[in-house]
């Protein structure tokens, strides 16, 4: 931002104006979320009490933390469409875990629940791996190889218990396996476990992202992939790296659902790519790679979570809802290109 | 002896001019295109021949000047305007679609119509005609990708000649064949000369121009300095004509003995066709020494850059770098080896558009910046310190280190991807084309950077297709012709003479001139 202070002439009422209207436009989804806020508060009553607030808080992480991973793919010029089924097979594999165990002869082992968690993190983590080897040493596009794997992983989740779901992830007192609700519904210092894990991975990610030479050469990847060949970067190991890492985000997802709602459902996280992916564009990542932010896409799962909430309790049609999501998604685009077109002129007019 | 009586002349340039911002590409040309000719332009790169041919096909418009079509002046405002006055070009590159067939590429952009459907069956039936024409016997159906490159190129021949032109440019039309497809498309050159076609032949092999031209034309700096009947000329007369009575002056005394450091053994690379697009190239460089590449187009340059890097996975034979073997070594390794690569085309393989200067320029060593394996922060300051460091040395013009690329000139976004290739710690820098797209002033200051570099004991290879840049600042000169090294041999013994006809595509030098 100080790079438009600087490039400006002062003297220029003109540039001044589009300087202040550039600040605004960078920072839009921060508006956006101040204005959903705004909005539905003053219009809905209830908006604004502490038990609604934690309980959308819950629904942000779902679609905050799937958007962390999409967003690094995305950056990356990539696409990962098969986070919403490893949501759900994720919830499925721990659910059997939890219920059924891993039959070893004729003894049956039971994981304790953090080795739950940990073994349902490195299923997601190498199904996104998988995506990564397609995409790197088979060359499938990305939109094909996770399309696939969409299906693959989301069959794979309705077989894994011949379509029934696993209900009641309570656990055996007697096998000391329970206390799984924690990770979805137990709070630490009043404020919801999913939602700690969304701060720390959101943190981690910024870190990643901006500190660390990976990061960099996420960004270069997707600026400028034939640069990056030719400037000697690890090219396939950071994609395999960022798929791994977007099937990870997915697991901890299908985790947390499954604990909120006490039951392994093979159909849980449907169509969620869809709204991770709209997310990650609200928050001005560019699908073209090469140009975002991780915090940017977060926020962005915010302003979707809240409209979404918001028009839910203010009583607006499912109907319309859809009508005004879509429409809000295609309007940031909109958005993002004028602000692309006014940092050129800005840039040109030094 | 210029002009030849009895000849048409159909197209004819007045005094044209083509000015750029900063150069002037063509400066009071007046050329003469001989119907029932075929005639040669010839000129070095830069010399003005693709600008004027450009004008020509309509596709550029001069600054001064016009040009006239069996006397009459004509606004060639437009490629098509370009076609009624009955100009066609074919371009070096061909401008085909693969998986469309042959009937359906000659006929792209003209289709033949009936109730305003294609009429298949008319372009396939004028489409047989014009190939046969040319002597091919193919099926108008053939997938055009199955074509051998030689027949790709008779359809571009084709399709311009549907378009019922009487001049027909010919850029370069070898330098992807193989002699027999060269002898092929000779006879078709022959045979549309006797139908009473205009040809304007370009090309870089000068006995193919002996041995097929008429008439011949030649441009230097943009002007125009000699035109004769090719039969009243012989080679020597051809380069001197091209690169000037002037040997020029040499400013940087080359410097020999150099302790040999980097081998680079049968380097071989084969083209789709199963041609060499490097056939055993073998040399050896010593540190500090400044090896200048000289080669025309399809000569193999970007090639033997590339694969000394490490960015061709079939090539074969030995690179070997202070005693260690890296010819298996990926690219990655091969950088931290210590060789580094300035690409030819900064735009798609330099630099990260997006990014700014200074995380242009850190880019390829990045892990040097990083606190430890485990924490792996890049360190801010010592980033900002070397880009602030490198942006002194080079003289990169910028405001700041945080600057976007996008906001800098050519020359110096060339020294940003100089600087990322020179923060690696090379011992091997390899420059393609470094001052390709950039002004002069900032053309001598790249030389210079390179000699600087040179002179704290990096070996320094680079590539160039102009006779000047090759001379300016190497200790040694290496010539390549169609994938071979033809010439290698220290500065003080090279002459220009020598040089152009060693990278000559057909040349007898072919033999191979080397001095130890």
């Amino acid at each position: 931002m100080s790079l438009s202070t600087k490039l400006m002439p002062q003297n220029s009422r003109a540039a001044t104006t589009s300087r202040v209207f550039l600040l605004i436009l960078r920072l839009r989804i921060f508006l956006a979320l101040f204005a959903v806020l705004v909005y539905f508060a003053v219009t809905t009553d209830r908006f604004l009490t502490i038990n609604n607030l934690l309980i959308m808080a819950q629904h942000i992480t779902i679609f905050g933390i799937l958007s962390i991973g999409m967003t690094l793919v995305i950056l990356m010029a990539g696409i990962d469409l098969s986070v919403g089924s490893i949501v759900g097979f994720a919830g499925m594999a721990a659910g059997y875990l939890i219920m059924e165990g891993i039959p070893i002869g004729d003894h049956v082992l039971f994981l304790s629940v953090p080795s739950v968690i940990v073994v349902t993190c490195l299923i997601g983590l190498v199904i996104g791996l998988v995506n990564g080897l397609l995409i790197t040493y088979l060359n499938v596009a990305p939109f094909i190889a996770t399309l696939g794997m969409l299906y693959v992983i989301r069959g794979a989740a309705l077989l894994s218990n011949d379509g029934s779901t696993f209900s009641s992830l309570a656990g055996y007192e007697e096998l000391t396996n329970t206390g799984f609700f924690f990770l979805g519904t137990g709070t630490v210092l009043g404020i919801g476990t999913p939602v700690w894990i969304l701060a720390g991975l959101t943190g981690l990610a910024i870190v990643l992202a901006q500190k660390t030479p990976l990061g960099r050469y996420i960004y270069a990847i997707g600026g400028n992939e034939s640069a990056a060949v030719f400037s000697g970067l690890p090219v396939r190991r950071v994609k395999l790296f960022v798929y791994a890492f977007s099937g990870f985000c997915a697991a901890i997802v299908g985790l947390i659902v499954t604990s909120q709602l006490h039951t392994a459902h093979p159909m849980t996280g449907d169509t969620y790519e869809l709204r991770a992916i709209a997310a990650v564009v609200l928050g001005g990542t560019a699908l073209a790679g090469g140009r975002g932010t991780i915090i940017g896409s977060v926020i962005g799962a915010c302003v979707i979570s809240i409209l979404n909430d918001g028009m839910v309790m203010s009583g607006i049609s499912n109907f319309w809802q859809m009508v005004i999501m879509g429409m809000v998604i295609i309007f940031a685009v909109v958005v993002d290109q004028a602000q692309q077109r006014l940092e050129k002129r800005v840039l040109v007019s030094i | 002896m210029a002009h030849e009586e009895g000849a048409e002349v159909v197209v004819e340039t007045h005094a044209l001019y083509k000015r750029y911002p900063g150069t002037t590409a063509l400066a009071d040309v007046n050329y003469r295109v001989y119907s029932g000719r075929i005639n040669c332009l010839i000129g070095e790169n830069g010399a003005g021949k693709s600008t004027l041919m450009k004008i020509l096909a309509g596709a550029d418009t001069p600054s001064d000047g016009h040009v006239s079509v069996r006397g009459e002046p004509v606004h060639l405002d437009s490629v098509a305007a370009a076609e009624r006055a009955g100009i066609g070009i074919v371009f070096q590159e061909l401008n085909l679609f693969p998986d469309l067939s042959v009937a359906e590429n000659i006929f792209i952009g003209h289709e033949l119509k009936r109730l305003s459907l294609i009429s298949s069956s008319a372009q396939k039936q004028h489409a047989s005609e014009q190939l046969k024409r040319l002597g091919l016997d193919i099926d108008p159906d053939t997938r055009l990708g199955d074509l051998y490159v030689g027949q790709q190129q008779l359809v571009e021949i084709a399709k311009a000649l549907i378009k019922k032109v009487d001049v027909l440019i010919m850029d370069e039309p070898t330098s992807a064949l193989s002699q027999t497809e060269v002898d092929v498309l000779f006879e078709v050159v022959r045979s549309l000369r006797a139908e009473g076609l205009a040809i304007i032949y370009i090309s870089h092999r000068l006995e193919e121009v002996m041995n097929l031209g008429d008439h011949i034309t030649v441009l230097r700096n943009g002007e125009k300095v000699a035109e004769d009947l090719i039969a009243n000329v012989d080679i020597p007369w051809i380069v001197s004509a091209m690169v000037g009575g002037s040997a020029g002056e040499f400013e940087n005394l080359p410097s020999s003995g150099h302790a040999p450091n980097f081998e680079v053994r049968n380097l071989t690379l084969k083209r789709t066709n199963g041609l060499y697009a490097l056939d055993h190239v073998s040399f050896r460089a010593g540190r500090g020494e400044v090896i200048g590449i000289y080669g025309l187009m399809g000569a193999g340059r970007t090639e033997l850059v590339e694969t000394i890097y490490g960015m061709s996975r079939n090539a074969g034979g030995q690179i070997v770098l202070d005693g260690a073997d890296l010819s298996n070594a990926s690219a990655i390794k091969r950088l931290k080896a210590g060789i580094s690569l300035v690409p030819e085309d900064r735009q798609t393989s330099g630099m990260i558009q997006g990014m700014s200067v200074r995380e242009n320029m850190s880019l390829s060593s990045l892990p040097s910046y990083a606190w430890s394996r485990l924490m792996p922060w890049i360190r801010r300051t010592l980033e900002q310190r070397d880009a602030e460091g490198m942006i002194s040395w080079l003289r990169v013009k910028c405001a700041s280190a945080s600057v976007p690329m996008t906001s800098l000139s050519g020359g110096n976004m060339q020294k940003v991807v100089i600087a990322k290739a020179l923060l690696t710690k090379p011992k091997v820098m390899l420059f393609d084309e470094p001052t390709r797209g950039v002004d002069v002033g900032a053309k001598t200051e790249i030389y210079k950077a390179m000699k600087a570099i040179a002179e704290e004991g990096v070996t320094v290879i680079y590539t160039t297709s102009e006779l000047n840049e090759v001379l300016a600042v190497s200790d040694r000169i290496i010539v390549m012709s169609t994938g071979r090294i033809t010439a290698d041999l220290p500065r003080t013994q090279a002459t220009r003479d020598q040089i152009i006809e060693c990278s000559a595509p057909t040349a007898g030098a072919a033999e191979a001139l080397i001095f130890s």
